[in-house]
């Protein structure tokens, strides 16, 4: 036997040794620029000012917590990331992290961030940030994912906080701007997810997830896609005439709600046969068109914020 | 069971502790920053108890 050969059987035989990167991948990095860029403009469009870097600092505690979240869901839903595609390859599933490590580091993330954040901003905030990491983990990941088809609707929830909490990282309260930044990112999730359920046809059905695609079938699904996409917009363009809208968001609003309706139209349109034809071609572009929707939205009441701020706000 | 200085498992290892460094030192950095933010701020008081001493 050469060396080299004995090498590589030395190293096939060595246990797989977890690195950074496999536990930041549990942080859910992609979900994370989502939390990060909401917040941040919770944080921006606060009428409260916050210090440069406690306003940094908020955000990246706010972040850390919704890392941990996402650990302590790869934790939670190990069984059901193995049979689907898409979550396979996550490091539970993968082999790489054990889960009892993605559920020591998923807590003790998830207690740093809500102390750190109570220690630089204020208490409400590090609470409001406490009860959406219980809330995705304990009332969406261990309940409702497995039990309801509304497990989405509700768990939605979960995703819509962040803007909420920057806003209370900088006013110490609740108001009804930051209740509408909540709704706006609550009533975008249904239709984001329920386009991805569509075109990522067996992985929930796989895992005997009640997606609605799963328990009331395809058609129904694009029924509650278009239904959930004129509520969404009402609710979008409505947010255009309060304190944190302005001419500039409702031009934006009003764009992309009209594209985002035509798209909801056509999937609500179409049926398995034509979707199979072009591999889901419509429902594809519709969720890629619903991130934009989401960030430009969000962008357009920073960029509000900010013009106000200069003494150019127009409302 | 000793490890000599460069031992398989310290490069296994190596990412691992770099992160853990990298995140340690920048938490350190945090907290210094986030004190320095606070009592540079206007409305900073100490508080009574802290004042007597």
């Amino acid at each position: 036997m050469s060396d080299a050969s004995l090498n590589t059987a030395q190293n096939s035989a060595q246990p797989y040794e977890a690195g950074f990167g496999d536990y930041f991948a549990l942080l859910k990095p992609r979900v994370m620029t989502l939390v990060v860029f909401t917040a941040l403009v919770g944080l921006i469009a606060a009428p409260v000012a916050v210090h440069p870097f406690v306003g940094f600092a908020a955000i990246l505690f706010i972040a850390v917590g919704g890392g941990a979240s996402g650990a302590l869901n790869m934790w939670w839903d190990a069984d059901i990331d193995a049979v689907m595609k898409r979550t396979a390859r996550r490091p539970v599933p993968a082999g790489k992290v054990t889960g009892d490590e993605a559920f020591a580091f998923g807590m003790t993330l998830a207690g740093f961030s809500v102390v750190l954040l109570g220690l630089a901003t204020n208490l409400f905030a590090a609470a409001l940030l406490a009860f959406t990491i219980f809330f995705y983990v304990v009332i969406y990941t261990m309940w409702l994912k497995r039990w309801t088809p509304q497990n989405i609707v509700i768990g939605g929830a979960a995703g819509a906080f962040p803007p909420m909490i920057g806003w209370a990282a900088a006013t110490g309260g609740v108001s009804l701007e930051s209740v509408l930044m909540f709704a706006l990112v609550f009533m975008w999730t249904p239709p984001h997810f329920w386009a991805l359920a569509l075109f990522t046809k067996m992985d929930y059905d796989n895992a005997q997830v009640p997606m609605l695609t799963v328990t009331h079938g395809r058609p129904a699904t694009r029924r509650h896609i278009l239904i959930y996409t004129v509520l969404l917009a009402a609710l979008a363009i409505g947010v255009g005439f309060t304190a944190i809208g302005g001419p500039l968001y409702l031009a934006v609003a009003v764009y992309l709600n009209a594209r985002f309706l035509k798209g909801a139209v056509d999937i609500w349109r179409r049926d398995e046969t034509m979707a199979e034809a072009d591999s889901y071609l419509t429902e594809r572009r519709f969720f890629k068109a619903s991130l934009v929707y989401l960030f430009a939205h969000f962008g357009a009441i920073a960029a509000e914020a900010i013009l106000s701020s200069l003494g150019w706000g127009l409302w | 069971m000793a490890l000599s200085r460069q031992h398989d498992v310290h490069k296994r290892r190596f990412s691992r502790n770099l992160g853990l460094g990298l995140v340690l030192v920048g938490l350190v950095a945090l907290v210094f920053g986030l004190t320095i933010a606070k009592v540079s701020d206007d409305n900073f008081v100490m508080p009574a108890e802290e004042e007597s001493t």
